[in-house]
């Protein structure tokens, strides 16, 4: 079915990019550990493993940073020295104005997530399992997922005003997708010798949903999960920078109208941890949902 | 009492648009499986069903389960039409079938679940089941922990757990090596021993075909039907030695020669194997 590898496609290699942390951070772990104890052990080394590894880039770029301004490499003005930074970072901190501004951003990227993982979880199994229901919906879909969420805000501003409704909007429409396309393939991939059996035991359809294709659709909605909160955490931002008077986006963007450019680096680097942290912590739900999948090495004979 | 009244039973598959079959030199979008099966068979007996591939003995075990309508005929269960899985049928996999993301307890539990077993009866019930088949200690391993054989012993628990009257089993053994499969032929009788339900095995091997069997059902080439029904008059309880008696021997003689020209047949009608192998 061609319209099932359409929307695979972009789903699957969008996914590569964004899981790269995941996937190499297993590699030297499994291959120093050798056979190691269990699958926790295992993800817990790996971290340290590609940490150590990465750190000396790192530094280099930090300290390029550092060096670059000083030296009039860079203007000051528009390229602080990372120092400076770090301090208007602190000030911003101490003065409780940046734990404000991340709540506000974390609260609306949220609130968005969890109604698109409402609506498209359902709506998706759905889909996924009734031929007829999905190619009656499947037009529709594509059309609003191909329409650009930042494109769609003008629109949400006029509806639905220029407070929280709007964000929320936007980052449920930039979240909903993901979630919609990877639960839709998850339920397609349940092996159809699992719901035969299923039915020899005399399984009702709403316990075949809740008992087996749901929890063997859990990795690929998962896998969903991770590409929806990063997409929502990026919306949500963008919107804030285009209309409105709170949020991290907010700040990053009136610090550059003001000139008040370390506040504006300090932004973007609080962004970059709050990412990161996000993305590690779905990394480790991830490991923790599909526990089952992946500890075949200590598998008996 | 006949427990299973399989009456003139007939099958056809209906192709996908584009998909074509040669039949008898004609091209045809139908397959017809199995054309007038009759069977009967009796309380507590242990059937094993055997026949070139393609006579559609899965097929049969499905119709007979309620998991697919036959096109005619009908199956009686304890004088019962059968069109829906049955609660007192429990089925076996050649690919096991367990669920991945539940632990070999909780698979086991999930019979007891989805029929409104109390957590703690069930709980008990596939404990007792996983001691019984010697699997003990192995209650929260996932199926991808064990091995190929630990896996099916799981799922004829699993089929089990309900106390069913009628066993459906689907070559359950035959992606095992040989000692783990004569192991389990061995397992599988003294529980049969124990609980004597009413088996029907679907095989392709004759020398499981007879060890097991109170009966086998021999399967015409496709379209497939009975061929010939032949007693095993081989004293109970059996054990693996019994494989190297004179009786066996005959047994094993006699089983291919009904089976020779029906494998024959079939293998002259290997153009339409892909078509409907599912």
């Amino acid at each position: 079915m061609a319209y099932l590898t359409e929307k695979l496609g972009p789903a699957i290699g969008f996914r590569s990019a964004a899981g790269e942390a995941a996937v190499s951070t297993n590699v030297p772990a499994i291959k120093t550990r050798g056979v190691a104890a269990g699958a926790k052990v295992r993800g817990k080394g790996a971290h340290a493993g590609t940490f150590l590894y990465g750190l000396p880039l790192l530094g280099l770029f930090f300290l390029a940073w550092e060096i670059a301004p000083r030296l009039g490499w860079l203007n000051r003005i528009f390229f602080p020295p990372l120092s400076e930074v770090l301090i208007a970072w602190w000030a911003l901190l101490a003065s409780g104005v940046l734990v404000e501004h991340i709540g506000i951003s974390l609260q609306r990227a949220a609130i968005g997530f969890a109604l698109g993982v409402v609506v498209a979880i359902p709506l998706g199994l759905l889909m996924g399992r009734y031929a007829l229901f999905e190619k009656v919906s499947d037009l529709l879909v594509q059309t609003l997922r191909n329409t650009s969420q930042f494109a769609l805000l003008p629109v949400f501003i006029l509806l639905l005003g220029i407070g929280e409704e709007s964000k929320v909007a936007i980052t449920f429409y930039s979240s909903v997708f993901f979630l919609l396309v990877n639960t839709i393939s998850g339920v397609k991939s349940v092996d159809p010798l699992l719901i035969k059996a299923a039915r020899s035991m005399g399984t009702s359809d709403f316990d075949l949903f809740r008992k087996v294709i749901l929890p063997a659709s859990i990795p690929s909605i998962v896998a969903g999960a991770r590409l929806a909160v990063k997409s929502s955490l990026f919306a949500v931002i963008g919107a804030e920078m285009l209309a409105a008077k709170s949020g991290l986006g907010f700040l990053i963007q009136n610090s550059q109208l003001m000139m008040e450019t370390a506040d504006m680096y300090a932004g973007i680097l609080t962004l970059t941890v709050i990412g990161l942290t996000v993305n590690y912590l779905l990394v480790w739900f991830e490991r923790w949902a599909t526990a089952w999948k992946g500890q075949s090495e200590s598998s008996l004979i | 009492m006949d427990r299973i009244v399989v009456n003139d039973i007939s099958k056809t598959f209906q192709l996908k648009p584009g998909q074509f079959v040669t039949v008898d030199g004609e091209a045809s979008d139908r397959v017809t499986v199995l054309d007038g099966v009759d069977l009967a068979i009796r309380k507590g007996e242990f059937i094993t069903l055997v026949g070139p591939s393609g006579s559609g003995k899965s097929v049969l075990l499905d119709i007979i389960g309620g998991l697919t309508q036959a096109t005619g005929g009908e199956v009686q269960l304890d004088g019962m039409r059968t069109t829906k899985p049955d609660p007192k049928t429990g089925y076996v996999f050649q690919q096991y079938a367990l669920f991945p993301w539940r632990t070999a307890l909780a698979n086991i539990e999930y019979a007891l679940e989805v029929r409104g077993v109390a957590k703690a009866e069930r709980t008990a019930t596939a404990r007792h089941l996983l001691s019984l088949f010697g699997l003990a200690g192995f209650e929260d391993r996932f199926p991808n922990q064990l091995s190929g054989g630990m896996q099916q012993r799981v799922a004829i628990a699993r089929a089990l757990a309900s106390n069913p009257e009628v066993l459906l089993m689907d070559e359950p053994f035959a992606a095992l090596d040989q000692q783990t499969r004569e192991l389990l032929q061995g397992e599988l009788l003294r529980i049969w021993g124990k609980i004597k339900t009413t088996v029907i095995f679907v095989t392709h091997s004759i020398d499981e075909a007879i060890f097991l069997a109170d009966r086998v059902v021999v399967m015409t080439a496709r379209p497939g039907a009975v061929k010939e029904i032949i007693d095993i008059d081989l004293p109970r309880p059996r054990d693996g030695d019994i494989r190297a008696s004179t009786e066996f021997n005959l047994y094993r003689a006699r089983v291919w020669d009904v089976l020779r020209d029906e494998v024959n047949k079939a293998q002259k009608d290997w153009t339409l194997s892909p078509a409907f192998s599912h």
